[in-house]
């Protein structure tokens, strides 16, 4: 309901006051004269009329709102497909390049996951006066810049899909719990881009993806120590939720899709195999490779040729790389020199790996990888 | 709305074009002034020909040279009326200067 006020009104702060004080006369009324035929219509035609009483009290000229140029909204007009471009547009509109990153991810989860503002601020770890200046600035850009209330025209949609689906997955990935599960929430995102845009293959693989590693994420940790995918307890997978993100990949994949999303979601599905195809899983990343360009995808590309019995292979791969300050390249090569007994280069890998560590879990496993060699 | 589009260009850019293509830049440049949304356009001058102007204390101060020493140069604006932003971000997008390694910063003018 938030999404077609603001798209049609062109402004949070005015949507978010008409939306309160519509609730605030349905809480008042419908107990006395029952519920109306159509809920949700009544509450945004409500909420509209109140904007726009409000607007015209108001007579702010800078502000030529669409409002103003529309009759009176009647509640016949309101329909499902009507709310769902809204929410496209609002979607791709918290999402505008024009926005930073960190406005762009805390204006869709204040819009489409009903957060407060404080449940944003606590979950990306800054203060709530912060957050709030961040959401404030954000939605004043939107109305002095006039980033537009519209589904991006076909020539940039690609790159404005992919800032969208970076933005969720930006909530899956560095979403801090709390209260709020923003894994679940990011997935939740992702599932209502599935249903807007059904025949995009990108979204349905960030869903896979999404859905797979949040299945497994009760097995990552024993007893507060890291585990590895290899050594995990299987009965602590989601297995529902794999089969939902395999679900999710298939559909991506009868739309022939191919982009990195999708890919990372196949590599996530077979890591989830009983025996897992390391070899398929090398040729996959070989394939992210091409796309991103990425140091850290190769690196995860020599984890899979190791894996598949090439150590050598793996080691050769990892010399190239430029990922000095990268923790993960250390623990890596040190394994990839364990594994081919070269036990001294190795312990400098752990010990390098170690200075660069960010958590103790991670510290204490790579004490213990030190302390086995 | 209105947008300003102000053009930052690279030092030498222009010059390291060969004459075709600084002709059908140059093109594209006018192609822009044509356009019938824009209501404003200039092309400076280099910045050898620059002064800065500063007045502290009721005395004018006069410097040799452009405001910012900078990379990217200052070389000319346009001024568009554009429905929304994504309108001024596509026409931004056409200016050369934003492919030679320059860029072009799009601002909403404030309308008096």
């Amino acid at each position: 309901m938030l999404a077609s006020l603001i798209g049609f009104l062109g402004d949070f702060e005015l949507a978010e006051e008409a939306a309160a004080e519509a609730f605030a006369i349905a809480a008042e009324r419908w107990p006395r004269e029952g519920l109306p035929a159509n809920p949700a219509g009544w509450l945004v035609t409500t909420a509209r009329n109140r904007a726009i009483d409000r607007i015209r009290r108001e007579r702010t000229l800078a502000e030529k709102t669409r409002a103003l140029e529309v009759a009176e909204a009647t509640v016949d007009e309101i329909d499902e497909t009507f709310i769902e471009d809204e929410r496209l547009e609002l979607i791709f509109t918290c999402c505008h390049p024009a926005l930073a990153r960190e406005a762009q991810v805390a204006l869709t989860l204040r819009a489409f996951g009903g957060l407060s503002t404080e449940e944003i601020a606590r979950a990306f770890l800054v203060g709530e006066e912060t957050m709030k200046r961040r959401l404030s600035r954000a939605k004043v850009k939107i109305r002095q810049a006039g980033i537009p209330f519209a589904i991006p025209a076909a020539h940039v949609l690609p790159d404005r899909l992919d800032a969208v689906l970076a933005v969720i997955y930006l909530i899956f990935n560095e979403g801090y719990g709390g209260r709020m599960d923003l894994a679940a929430e990011a997935i939740r995102l992702g599932r209502v881009m599935c249903e807007l845009m059904p025949d995009e293959p990108e979204v349905h693989g960030l869903v896979a993806l999404m859905l797979i590693h949040d299945a497994r994420r009760d097995a990552r940790f024993a007893g507060g120590e890291l585990v590895l995918l290899a050594e995990q307890d299987r009965s602590l997978w989601d297995l529902a939720q794999i089969a939902a993100g395999r679900a999710a990949l298939d559909r991506a994949l009868a739309l022939r899709g191919s982009g990195a999303y999708v890919l990372q979601a196949a590599i996530a599905s077979l890591q989830s195999e009983e025996r897992v195809d390391w070899r398929e899983v090398a040729q996959l990343y070989e394939r992210l490779t091409l796309l991103t360009h990425s140091p850290v995808v190769e690196l995860n590309r020599a984890v899979a040729l190791a894996e598949a019995g090439s150590p050598e292979r793996a080691l050769e791969t990892v010399e190239g790389l430029e990922l000095d300050d990268y923790r993960y390249l250390h623990s890596t090569r040190a394994e990839l020199l364990r594994r081919l007994g070269r036990g001294e280069e190795a312990r400098a890998e752990f010990e390098r790996a170690l200075a660069l560590a960010r958590s103790d879990p991670e510290r204490r496993f790579l004490e213990r990888r030190l302390a086995e060699l | 709305m209105k947008y300003a589009l102000l053009i930052y260009a690279k030092p030498g850019s222009w010059e390291s074009l060969s004459e075709q293509e600084r002709q059908a830049a140059q093109g594209e440049y006018m192609a822009l002034s044509d356009d019938p949304r824009c209501t404003a356009s200039a092309q400076l001058q280099p910045i050898e020909t620059a002064t800065t102007v500063r007045v502290q204390d009721g005395k004018t101060l006069t410097t040799d040279g452009p405001f910012a020493d900078t990379k990217e140069v200052f070389g000319g604006y346009y001024v568009f009326d554009a429905h929304n932003l994504d309108d001024a971000i596509e026409l931004a997008g056409r200016v050369p200067a934003a492919r030679m390694h320059g860029c072009v910063e799009v601002r909403p003018v404030v309308e008096q």
